[in-house]
């Protein structure tokens, strides 16, 4: 890609030391029970579990088997339970601090899916302790910070437990690795996580689903008889150098790769015996492995290809950009009902219920009541919770009557043309109380112009991570707070947001402000409640523009499906 | 050359010198050293002190126990005669004899003392009654050892330490066996039956093996191992077949290993799993010994046991030669990790194998490194020439690294400081000599030493080896120390080995303050003050621990006083709620952050309170309510329903009973869940919700009806579901029905019924459906469907009742590209031309190629 690197990036800081940390700790916990052991683990802990310690290394520590336990233990409550059960006093327990397993270079994950539901939903405030502790952790091993911005409640109250970890613990003057933090709430942007993903690694995401950095491909990807496992990072050559591309791009840049290959295949032929012993001692096995890659990569696309170019993925993608633009909000309608009549699939429904709702600040009580009643003779009755749940997150509401002028703007849009309705829709905004997405994606200009042709070969923006329809809106606002040093000048896009917003100087000797480092240029950002690869990837791109580098703390990688499964109550 | 390297040495000589000399100016101790050799082997006794104490009968008639680590000693002496009114005396004394208590013993006869790892004394008492004093003989606390004991009397006992602490073992009367794994999580197994046993076995030990605590006991010459669920007998491999009978048994510090001394004589050591045979002397004494303990050092081949009589203690090991003393007095052995101590009346001393780096140094005419280094040094003092000559050798052989490090590893076995130094002194000669040695080795055993000297003095009286030190750590000395009230010198070593003040300096204030507080004459005001003005510069000291303790001795007042000097405010949560301050503990664990902590509280709470006080407590603090929510949704729905209900929630009520519903099997009770769901959402005011409510319990009774009458299995399906299996079923009266009652949008049943019909390959009906009345989706989808079932013939069919627009979608769709082209051409849309041309492949008609792109350019124009 022809990105144009503003100037020398600063090098990443070495996460691996994290792993090394849990691990350690991993295993002193399991040497303070001398002998043989067998290790009970939670189903959803295997794959962290394997990220930091392996089978090896927990056999050469005296476990002698392991199981995996398939129900939830809830831990909290564990020793109330184990009281009931009458076993507490045979029981001892010690707690594996485990807060950050580093996923790649830049991309750290406290692999706690349930966050979002535990916190935005039930308000269940458990995890903000960890999430202050997972900061206190990189802030003692890669700080001190010297400047916090956030926004959103959570964040607010994992900014004050990590501040009251740093003031109860030691402090020790070391040279800063991470300059900046930024927090953020995943309910300041909803929107955003539940748009397809068109760019590769969030795409694969989508469709296959990477677990821990890991993704199954099936047979029909892999052209055998079996499904592979296969580590997505940046160690993945090919990888590295796709998942951050438009998928339109993927296909030609893969086909560029294996000619590329071939002609370094090709160099055999020309070669005598010595040539050839250097070959094969050295570019072979890197070819090799490079082809191994390559083909699976290309699997892959093909298979998403088949998937994805078809007419119903173009359509669907037309309907969310619509949304996105408040454009033909009507036909967006239609499309929805009938994605519900043909029972294309129930997740997705959901998904586009949802984006309708927080695109258009809700939906008028006739549509909502319409399309719930059909959802729910659909899919079964059992999401009337659902759609409590949905409510109480605001991600589907019914719009309270006095609240149609959103309505109305999109009928005025049709009407008349662009300009016209951008300035009638600026009137209707001031009286509109909260007429959020649409006034936030004029503020902050998210919405491109439509009728501008988009290369996204030379992505001009952020917005290429979607289609260049959108630029997401959690990235924008890093990026603005970025600039400006702060949130000011950005009143009024915080009062849509909720407010909760803030920017603290933490470091107080005076001498950091005076040397620019390296460290200035390295940004925290983290998640609380998820953050897609298409996000990821946007920073990236940010971050290549402005010589910055972007290091991703999430609770989860999270995409459209995990985000409204999590919404679900499962009554099985 | 020489002079100036000379001058250079003695600088550096000097300033290690300093830094040795401190030690060396507190040091009383004598040290008598001779060595004797058992095979390779060579043993050493070094006397640790002169006793300090004045015992009249020295150790005889008296219960003793001696700590290992150098940890104190108690004796109980048992009166002159039974019969005498007088009680006997419990005294504690430091490792050198310094007396720490002393008291009448008032309460029931003791059979057995011993130390805990936290330097407590235990007094087993033969009904079983276990004492807990502290060192200065303040009583703590009583546990028993079981009711049964009470009758059957403990006929003997043993205190054993594993990694869960400190543990006890009787045997009683009755000839059973009771153990506690760790007095401090006091859990009491009473272990099976051992066949044959009358009164106590001959002989006994205790094992821990594999997290597990076993019985090794010997009854005449049959050996059983007693776990928690068995007696199994075991035979040693090799035992010697003379022997009637196993007298006594030993098992070595780490539970390794295992040594039995049988009434012929011979002494069989193997390992503690009875696996292996290491060796087996002929003592050639016949008399059960009184004592028998493990003498090895760590990483030592050589196994050997010190086998003591009364006048006798013996040393054997591989070898059938024996190392013999004579005992001029009663003593006791006490097991070391890598020696034994032997404590007399009048003397105390050290057993061990000489560590091999002071063999090869101090051996006649040895030629090891270390000895030429500590020759050259000699001579180098006496500004001898030969000092070069000796150098010379070492250098010429380049070992001098390795005698610098035997020099320094060496000074750490030593105990005498004058040894110590000339060592130190030594290895940093030869370090002059060496670009890029690591100074860390010599610095370390520097300071090692310093603290093992100050500690090993006669005041404090712990005689702690080097390897005893290490294996310790620092930490655990630190609080030997402290529980000695020895708070000066511990924090004096802390600041020396610059421990982290958490761990260090802070950790010893604590301890202080702790034991300040029980200073009972103290107002409580003065002893707040001094603590604060103490304390208040450490870093990370826990006040709310020293508030428990104030708490603990009765001074509530005072705990109050200190919990509020404690800034972290989660760690007052735990007390607050001992002190029943229980809505002040709420707070302020929701003060912490600290969810777990939250919880605690909430889970006392509901425990104390009664019902509705709780639930009040609980409205008032929106963070603790959530969490309760949280931990009833997945334990306790019951109580999450009357929260919902206190608080009129009708909403959550409803759908509380939709989810109770599909928890539900039987259809009459979830029928009658949905139903009060139906009522709650009605007092809700969401009619919607009692709306679809409602058609899910007709559609239940519609779906049982049809399970009774055709035998179908739909109980439980949404709406769709039913309605495709039943036109799948051809049940196409009944699907109407449905669709009627539960007015089913047109579009979404002629999708449905569509699909149905498709996948059945029912194409008559599907026709005769098409053709019922005019579709209100059109006709693509019936297209479309078909195309997905592989049917283009049937596809064809409703090509033709497509509407314009969706015409070349339909072509496109049966893989007609000629009809596509002909149908984009006469709509002239420029669209639908360049989507038929992007479907064109090089093998498409040239002419209809060329009519397509004439098409477009025409439609373009316009």
């Amino acid at each position: 890609m022809a990105h144009s690197v503003r100037r020398d990036a600063p090098e990443l800081p070495d996460f691996s030391l994290l792993k090394r940390l849990a691990r350690d700790q991993l295993i002193y916990l399991l040497e303070q029970l001398p002998g043989r052991k067998d290790l009970f683990i939670e189903a959803d802990l295997m794959s962290p579990l394997d990220r930091i310690a392996n089978v090896t290394t927990l056999k050469q520590h005296d476990v002698d088997k392991l199981y995996k336990v398939e129900h939830k233990p809830i831990f909290y409550a564990c020793e109330n339970l184990l009281e009931e059960q009458g076993i507490f006093g045979d029981v001892t327990t010690d707690e594996w601090s485990f807060y950050l397993l580093p996923l790649d270079d830049d991309i750290i994950s406290l692999e706690l899916p349930e966050f979002f539901r535990d916190y935005f939903l039930e308000g269940d405030q458990r995890w903000v302790r960890t999430a202050g502790s997972a900061l206190h952790l990189l802030h003692s091993v890669y700080g001190p910070f010297s400047k916090v911005y956030g926004i959103g409640r959570c964040s607010k109250m994992a900014y004050e437990s990590w501040r009251e970890q740093v003031e109860e613990g030691e402090q020790r003057a070391r040279q800063a690795e991470i300059g900046n933090v930024f927090l953020i709430d995943r309910d300041v942007d909803l929107v955003t996580p539940l748009c397809s993903q068109v760019v590769y690694e969030g795409l694969v995401d989508d469709i296959f689903r990477i677990k821990c950095g890991c993704v199954e491909f099936c047979p029909d990807v892999t052209s055998s008889d079996k499904s592979i496992k296969v580590m997505l990072n940046s160690q993945d050559k090919v990888f590295n150098e796709i998942r951050n591309e438009h998928f339109s791009q993927v296909f030609g840049f893969l086909s560029q790769k294996a000619r590329n290959l071939q002609t370094a295949y090709d160099k055999r032929s020309g070669m005598n015996i010595k040539q050839m012993k250097t070959f094969v001692s050295e570019e072979l096995k890197g070819l090799k492995q490079e082809h191994r890659l390559l083909s699976l990569h290309i699997g892959a696309s093909e298979s998403m290809m088949k998937k994805k170019t078809k007419q119903d993925f173009q359509e669907l993608l037309k309907t969310e950009h619509s949304l996105l633009e408040g454009f033909e909000i009507r036909e967006c309608i239609s499309y929805i009902e009938e994605h519900i009549n043909r029972q294309v699939s129930m997740v997705e429904s959901m998904r586009l219920l949802c984006l309708l709702s927080l695109t258009e600040n809700g939906l008028l009580p006739k549509d909502y009541r319409s399309l719930k009643a059909q959802f729910l003779q659909s899919y079964g009755i059992e999401h009337l919770l659902t759609f409590s749940n949905l409510k109480q997150l605001g991600l589907l509401v019914e719009q309270q009557p006095g609240e149609t002028l959103t309505v109305m703007e999109s009928r005025v849009g049709k009407l008349v043309n662009d300009k016209t309705a951008g300035k009638l829709t600026d009137a209707f905004s001031s009286l509109a109380k909260k007429s959020n997405f649409r006034a936030l994606g004029r503020r902050l200009n998210l919405v491109p112009k439509s009728d501008e042709e988009y290369d996204l070969r030379v992505p001009r923006d952020m917005a290429y991570i979607f289609s260049g329809a959108y630029i997401p809106l959690s990235c924008k606002l890093i990026e603005q707070v970025l600039e400006r040093d702060g949130w000011t000048g950005l009143e009024e896009v915080t009062r849509m947001l909720n407010g909760h917003e803030f920017a603290v100087t933490a470091g107080s000797n005076g001498s950091d402000a005076r040397v620019k480092t390296d460290s200035q240029r390295i940004i925290l950002v983290m998640f609380l409640g998820g953050c897609t690869f298409s996000e990821i990837s946007a920073l990236r791109f940010l971050g290549r523009e402005k010589g910055i580098k972007f290091i991703v703390v999430t609770t989860a990688i999270t995409n459209s499906a995990r985000l409204l499964e999590s919404m679900l109550d499962n009554h099985a | 050359m020489w002079a100036s390297l000379a001058s250079h040495l003695a600088y550096h000589v000097t300033t290690v010198i300093n830094s040795v000399c401190v030690c060396v100016c507190v040091c009383v101790c004598v040290c008598v050293c001779v060595c004797v050799c058992v095979c390779v082997c060579v043993y050493r006794k070094i006397e640790l002190y002169e006793m300090g104490w004045s015992l009249r009968d020295g150790l005889k008639e008296c219960l003793v126990a001696a700590a290992p680590y150098g940890g104190p000693i108690a004796l109980l002496r048992q009166p002159q005669r039974p019969s005498s009114s007088a009680r006997p005396q419990l005294e504690i004394y430091s490792s050198s004899g310094a007396n720490m208590a002393s008291f009448p013993w008032k309460s029931g006869p003791v059979r057995q003392l011993g130390w805990t790892v936290c330097d407590d004394l235990l007094c087993i008492q033969e009904d079983g009654t276990v004492l807990i004093y502290d060192l200065f003989g303040a009583f703590k606390r009583h546990f028993s050892m079981g009711n049964e004991v009470v009758q059957n009397q403990v006929l003997e006992a043993k205190v054993f330490h594993s990694p869960y602490g400190t543990g006890v073992a009787i045997v009683t009367g009755a000839s059973r066996f009771t153990l506690a794994t760790n007095i401090d999580d006091l859990k009491l197994r009473r272990l099976p039956e051992v066949p044959g046993l009358q009164g106590a076995p001959s002989c006994w030990v205790v094992l821990t093996q594999d997290r597990q605590t076993k019985v090794l006991l010997a009854n005449g010459v049959d050996l059983y191992i007693l776990d928690n669920t068995s007696c199994t007998p075991v035979t040693p491999p090799g035992l010697s077949p003379q022997a009637c009978s196993i007298v006594n048994m030993a098992v070595s510090f780490s539970y390794k290993y295992l040594a039995l001394f049988t009434d012929s004589g011979h002494l069989w050591m193997g390992s503690a799993n009875l696996k292996d045979k290491l060796s087996e002397v002929d003592t050639k004494v016949r008399t059960p010994p009184k004592q028998m303990v493990w003498c090895r050092r760590p990483k030592s081949q050589q196994p050997s046991v010190v086998i003591m009589w009364d006048r006798l203690l013996l040393v054997a090991g591989e070898c059938t030669d024996t190392i013999q003393y004579t005992l001029d007095e009663e003593s006791v052995c006490v097991a070391e990790l890598d020696g034994v101590r032997i404590i007399g009346g009048s003397r105390h001393e050290l057993l061990q194998e000489v560590p091999s780096a002071c063999q090869d140094i101090f051996k006649i005419a040895s030629m090891a490194p270390g000895a030429l280094l500590l020759e050259a040094h000699k001579e180098y003092e006496k500004s001898s020439q030969k000092a070069d000559e000796y150098l010379r050798e070492i250098k010429e052989q380049s070992v001098l690294g390795e005698a610098v490090r035997q020099c320094v590893e060496a000074a750490g076995y030593e105990h005498e400081p004058e040894t110590q130094k000339t060592l130190l002194r030594a290895a940093s000669f030869g370090k002059c000599f060496l670009s890029n040695y690591p100074p860390e080795p010599f610095v370390s055993m520097c300071r090692d030493l310093k603290v093992l000297n100050s500690v090993r003095e006669y005041t404090v009286g712990i005689p702690l080896t080097h390897t005893q030190y290490k294996q310790m750590t620092v930490q655990v000395l630190i609080d030997r120390l402290v529980y000695r009230k020895l708070y000066p010198l511990a924090i004096e070593i802390c600041r020396y080995l610059k421990t982290p003040e958490y761990q260090g300096v802070s950790r010893v204030l604590k301890h202080w303050a702790c034991c300040k507080v029980q200073q009972k004459e103290e107002p409580d005001e003065s002893i707040a003050h001094a603590v604060s003005v103490k304390l208040g510069e450490a870093a990370g000291i826990s006040y709310s621990e020293i508030a428990a303790r104030a708490y603990e001795c009765g001074r509530t007042e005072l705990a109050i006083k200190l919990l509020e000097f404690e800034p972290r405010s989660g760690e007052q949560v735990p007390l607050l709620l001992k002190m029943k301050r229980s809505q002040l503990a709420l707070s302020k664990a929701i003060e912490s952050g600290d969810t777990d902590l939250v919880y605690t509280v909430v889970t006392y709470l509901k425990n104390e309170m009664n019902r509705g006080d709780f639930f009040m407590t609980l409205r008032n603090q929106p963070v603790a309510l959530s969490l309760y929510r949280q931990f009833c949704k997945h334990q306790e729905q019951d109580t999450l329903k009357d929260l919902f209900n206190q608080d009129d929630d009708h909403q959550e009520l409803g759908n509380f009973y939709v989810k109770a519903s599909y928890k539900e099997k039987k259809l009459e009770a979830r029928l009658s869940l949905l139903q009060s769901a139906v009522d709650e959402y009605n007092k809700a005011k969401n009619e919607f919700a009692a709306k679809a409510t409602e058609e899910e319990m007709k559609l239940l009774r519609f779906q049982r009806r049809l399970d009774e009458e055709k035998g179908e299995a739909l109980l439980g399906l949404s709406l769709q579901e039913t309605l495709h299996a039943l036109l799948t079923s051809n049940f196409h009266k009944q699907a109407e029905q449905l669709y009627r009652d539960f007015r089913v949008p047109d579009k979404r049943y002629w999708w449905l019924k569509l699909t149905a019909l498709a996948e059945k390959d029912d194409w008559e009906e599907m026709e005769k459906f098409a053709k019922s009345k005019k579709s209100p989706i059109g006709y693509l989808p019936f297209v479309e469907v078909c195309v997905k079932q592989h049917n283009k013939y049937e596809a064809k069919k409703y090509v033709s009742k497509v509407t314009p627009e969706q015409k070349v979608k339909a072509h496109l769709a049966i893989g007609d590209l000629e009809g596509a082209a002909e149908a984009a051409i006469e709509r002239r849309s420029e669209g639908e031309i360049s989507t038929v041309l992007s479907r064109c492949s090089p093998t498409t008609d040239r002419a209809l190629l060329e009519r397509l792109n004439r098409a477009r350019s025409t439609a373009a124009k316009k």
